[in-house]
């Protein structure tokens, strides 16, 4: 930053200067959230999104102060990696927290996943049991393998409802 | 002006790194350490690109990238074997 | 080695991406740095094979400027009122997970929507179902249906202006003749 900057310099001084105060804010409004909120699930909306626009504030600040052309392909380039990691890591801990159990029942007005969940567990089982029993019938027997029989698995659970509800869940 | 900026700032940043460290601290579980590691790192990356900002210099970009890139896989990584972990635990 | 051939126009994106994060990287953007980066670019793309993602040949400028402006748009509100919940809600906040079913069945349009929906702060994905192509999303402060319908609108105008940008033919005329985008979710 300039010292004594006078008129275009001052203007673009204390723009540079609101944005690095609010994208700092963003940082500490994910500390308060990680603090604050009551599980799992909720911390991470506080903890990883306000940092995609503090990031992106910040920059902004660092391509005004700069002043040169090819200084915002850099910054640009920066926080797309951030745009393109973020939404990937967030996804991959919220899946883990919600399949190990990590949020609580009581806090979610809607769970439309659980439901799908326990059925697909529930077919799961049975045919694990039926596969069992048909490997003991001729024990010669294939077995085809479990990716493309388990993404068949989650559309037959949702369009025959009750087809596991003799196993019940196991998850 | 500038100095005014980095001291409010850093006032900023440094409540809340200790907000972060706090959860790593006592997180009830290991998913809610990763993740207020990951906002500890975003902090440092914040800092870094402040003092890029103010004192007119690129120096600390890759490392910006960086860590940006280090903290992604670090948490998929650690959620890749929380999920397995649990799956066994499940299946058998 | 057999592997499917994959046209030059298939891989352009991906050689300017690499290329401007090349001049990026050296902070040169000279035109000798740029065409020695397009080269390793090249030799990067051959040697290190991946499958082609597989876009549909049309991306529609005129409306993703406009796209890009809401997105950060809602990214600027929506960090606001995630601090704000944080702040004064705080313990007190309700969540629900939510099942979107998307119209498109293509891998690229499910990850770019969950992609843009994820980086707007108060949903988040949890689960994919690829064969469904649906989404289970988590929304913070969800507490009611009246707001489970809001999140599940917004999910699907996003799916749809993904589509008018970069969709392919079949899904625009899907989207067209369906008029209105519908609100109405599996679970429901």
């Amino acid at each position: 930053m300039t010292p004594n900057a006078t008129g275009a310099d001052a203007v673009i001084d204390a723009v540079t200067a609101v944005l690095l105060i609010v994208g700092a804010l963003m940082s500490l409004g994910a500390a308060i959230g990680l603090l604050r909120f009551p599980d799992l699930m909720s911390r991470m909306h506080a903890a990883t999104k306000p940092q995609v626009l503090g990031l992106f504030l910040v920059l902004a600040a660092i391509g005004l102060q700069m002043r040169e052309w090819w200084v915002w392909p850099i910054l640009a380039v920066a926080w797309i990696f951030q745009l393109l990691t973020v939404p990937v890591s967030a996804h991959m801990v919220g899946r883990a927290g919600y399949r190990t159990k990590h949020l609580h029942p009581e806090l979610l007005s809607i769970d439309e996943l659980e439901a799908v969940v326990v059925r697909a567990a529930g077919q799961r089982a049975a045919e694990k049991a039926q596969e069992a029993a048909s490997e003991m019938r001729h024990t010669g027997s294939t077995r085809d393998d479990g990716s493309a029989r388990e993404s068949g698995n989650a559309r037959d659970a949702r369009d025959s409802g009750s087809a596991g509800a003799n196993d019940g869940p196991s998850a | 002006m500038k100095d005014i900026v980095l001291i409010v700032t850093a006032v900023i940043l440094s409540l809340a790194a200790a907000g972060a460290i706090y959860r790593i601290a006592v997180g009830p579980s290991l998913l809610d350490r990763v993740l207020a590691s990951d906002v500890l790192l975003a902090i440092l990356g914040a800092a870094l690109a402040i003092d890029m900002a103010v004192n007119r210099h690129l120096n600390n970009l890759v490392l910006l990238v960086a860590l940006t890139l280090i903290g992604f896989v670090g948490s998929v990584t650690v959620a890749r074997f929380v999920a397995d972990r649990r799956g066994q635990v499940n299946d058998s | 080695m057999s592997r499917k051939r994959i046209s030059f126009r298939t891989e352009l994106p991906l050689l300017v991406w690499l290329v401007v994060v090349w001049g990026a990287l050296w902070r040169d953007f000279s035109p000798g740095n740029l065409v020695f980066g397009a080269l390793i670019a090249v030799v990067v793309a051959r040697v290190f094979y991946l499958p082609p993602v597989e876009l549909s040949g049309r991306f529609n400028v005129l409306r993703a400027i406009p796209f890009v402006v809401v997105f950060l748009g809602k990214v600027v509100a929506a960090s606001f009122q995630v601090m704000y919940l944080a702040v004064f809600r705080g313990p007190s906040v309700t969540n629900a997970v939510v099942a979107v079913p998307l119209r498109s069945r293509s891998d690229l349009m499910v990850t770019a929507t969950g992609h843009v929906i994820s980086l707007i702060p108060g949903s988040l994905v949890v689960e994919v179902d690829r064969s469904t192509s649906t989404l289970y999303i988590h929304g913070l402060n969800v507490r009611n249906v009246v707001d489970t319908a809001k999140l599940r609108k917004e999910v699907q105008d996003t799916e749809a202006s993904l589509i008018r940008i970069m969709g392919t033919r079949a899904e625009m005329d899907a989207l067209q003749a369906e008029g209105r985008p519908a609100t109405r979710g599996a679970g429901s």
